[in-house]
């Protein structure tokens, strides 16, 4: 045995939701003594599951920055804007460090959890102990800053629900948005249905 | 709260709180006392293990009282004020909410609906219920099943985003309107600093801090 035992290896679960610890005692329905929630040695079907949330999310998130998010109408005048000409009008008018803050939360971030997941999951699967320390480390970072994405769809009902003046100038959301928004959730679902205890899962070569 | 029959046997053979696991690697640490603003972390993967708790149940309660003084302000107060043409139109988080249902985009309302009101208003709601009970030592009513809620509630609260958000939109609209932040900013503001401090809160903690009491 290692020197740092793992939960499995001293016949030990960890409740993954209050975090107590618990015997295994070898039975499949077993409920933790603390919360009574069912105690699960990984997440189960984690993989599948990550996948599915995953593909789901990416096949929104091509609509969310094909079609328009928001529409502008001023004296007769319709401007339709997606997320990226929307960071790009804010960094010629407005103010270009918001600009990057945009950008970052709305095409940076969702691109990164595609990216940081979808090598989480083939690595798993191909069971290599590569990196493992860094990738236990992009997991918790993917899971820390996916929620802020949500900032450009709070934007456009900020806007729309201000700029209400009819001819004169009137904001309207696009079915973009609503795109981008279930994108965020799906991400959101993705990364908390991915169990990070299975990077850990390959063989030791090393100790 | 009944458990199933299998869980039983565990009780009597539930491990000590002398050990804690990884939530991330799944290895088992002994635990030891932290001092203050020590952190503990996992020696295989770096994750945070537990923090110094430096605010005990007491503290949380008075911040999380805080917390709903301030949430309602930021709900009744309008958020943002936009001056056009000598027009003024001032909105609130449900003008907001309401306007996206009715112009079509009714996933949004939902989402902002859930996330900025009704998540918020469900943790702090629970956090004030369980920590009420807990000042005086004990287990609320449904203890067990609300911290189970909480767990999956807390990644759904998106109060702090929205702070940003109200900036963007500030400076987006100040291209073409005269826009003025409202009072209710400054309470979004207020709300997204005591949840910075809330964040750096253990809530599972609750389970050791408010021991069970025999029956």
């Amino acid at each position: 045995m290692s020197a740092l035992p793992r939960a499995h290896e001293l016949g030990l679960i960890g409740c993954h939701i209050c975090g107590q610890v618990c015997r295994d005692t070898g039975i499949d329905d077993a409920a933790c003594p603390r919360c009574g929630a069912e105690l699960h040695r990984r997440k189960p079907n984690s993989c599948a599951r990550t996948w599915a949330l995953l593909i789901a999310a990416f096949l929104l998130y091509i609509p969310a920055n094909v079609l328009p998010i928001m529409r502008t109408v001023s004296l007769g005048d319709v401007d339709d804007n997606t997320i990226l000409s929307g960071v790009i009008e804010l960094w010629v008018k407005g103010s270009p460090d918001l600009a990057v803050i945009v950008f970052t939360a709305s095409i940076v971030v969702p691109m990164m959890k595609f990216l940081v997941m979808g090598t989480l999951l083939l690595s798993v699967h191909r069971g290599t102990n590569w990196a493992r320390a860094q990738r236990s480390k992009l997991f918790r970072l993917v899971e820390f800053i996916g929620y802020w994405s949500m900032l450009d769809v709070f934007v456009v009902s900020l806007l729309t629900a201000l700029v209400q003046f009819g001819f004169f100038s009137q904001v309207e959301p696009l079915p973009g948005v609503v795109y981008f928004g279930l994108t965020v959730v799906l991400t959101m679902l993705a990364s908390m249905s991915f169990d990070p205890r299975l990077i850990w899962d390959c063989k030791d070569e090393d100790e | 709260m009944s458990l199933p029959p299998s869980s039983i046997e565990h009780t009597q053979k539930a491990a000590t709180p002398e050990l804690l696991i990884c939530e991330y690697c799944d290895t088992v640490h002994r635990r030891r006392s932290l001092a203050y603003g020590e952190v503990a972390r996992c020696l295989r993967c770096q994750a945070v293990l537990e923090r110094h708790q430096r605010i005990g149940v007491n503290g949380m309660f008075a911040l999380v009282v805080t917390v709903m003084v301030v949430f309602v302000q930021a709900n009744v107060w309008p958020i943002i004020t936009l001056g056009f043409n000598g027009e003024q139109i001032r909105t609130t988080l449900w003008g907001i909410i309401i306007m996206m249902w009715k112009e079509h985009s009714q996933v949004v309302a939902v989402l902002a609906a859930g996330t900025l009101f009704f998540f918020p208003l469900c943790k702090m709601l629970t956090m004030g219920w369980l920590l009420a009970y807990g000042r005086v030592g004990r287990r609320a009513p449904g203890f067990g099943r609300l911290m189970v809620v909480m767990h999956y509630i807390n990644p759904w609260t998106m109060s702090e985003v929205f702070v940003l958000g109200v900036l963007v939109s500030i400076v987006k609209a100040h291209l073409y309107f005269d826009v003025k932040p409202d009072i209710g900013v400054f309470a979004y503001a207020a709300l997204a600093v005591l949840i910075t401090i809330f964040s750096g809160i253990d809530v599972r903690q609750l389970w050791d801090k408010i021991p069970e009491q025999a029956p």
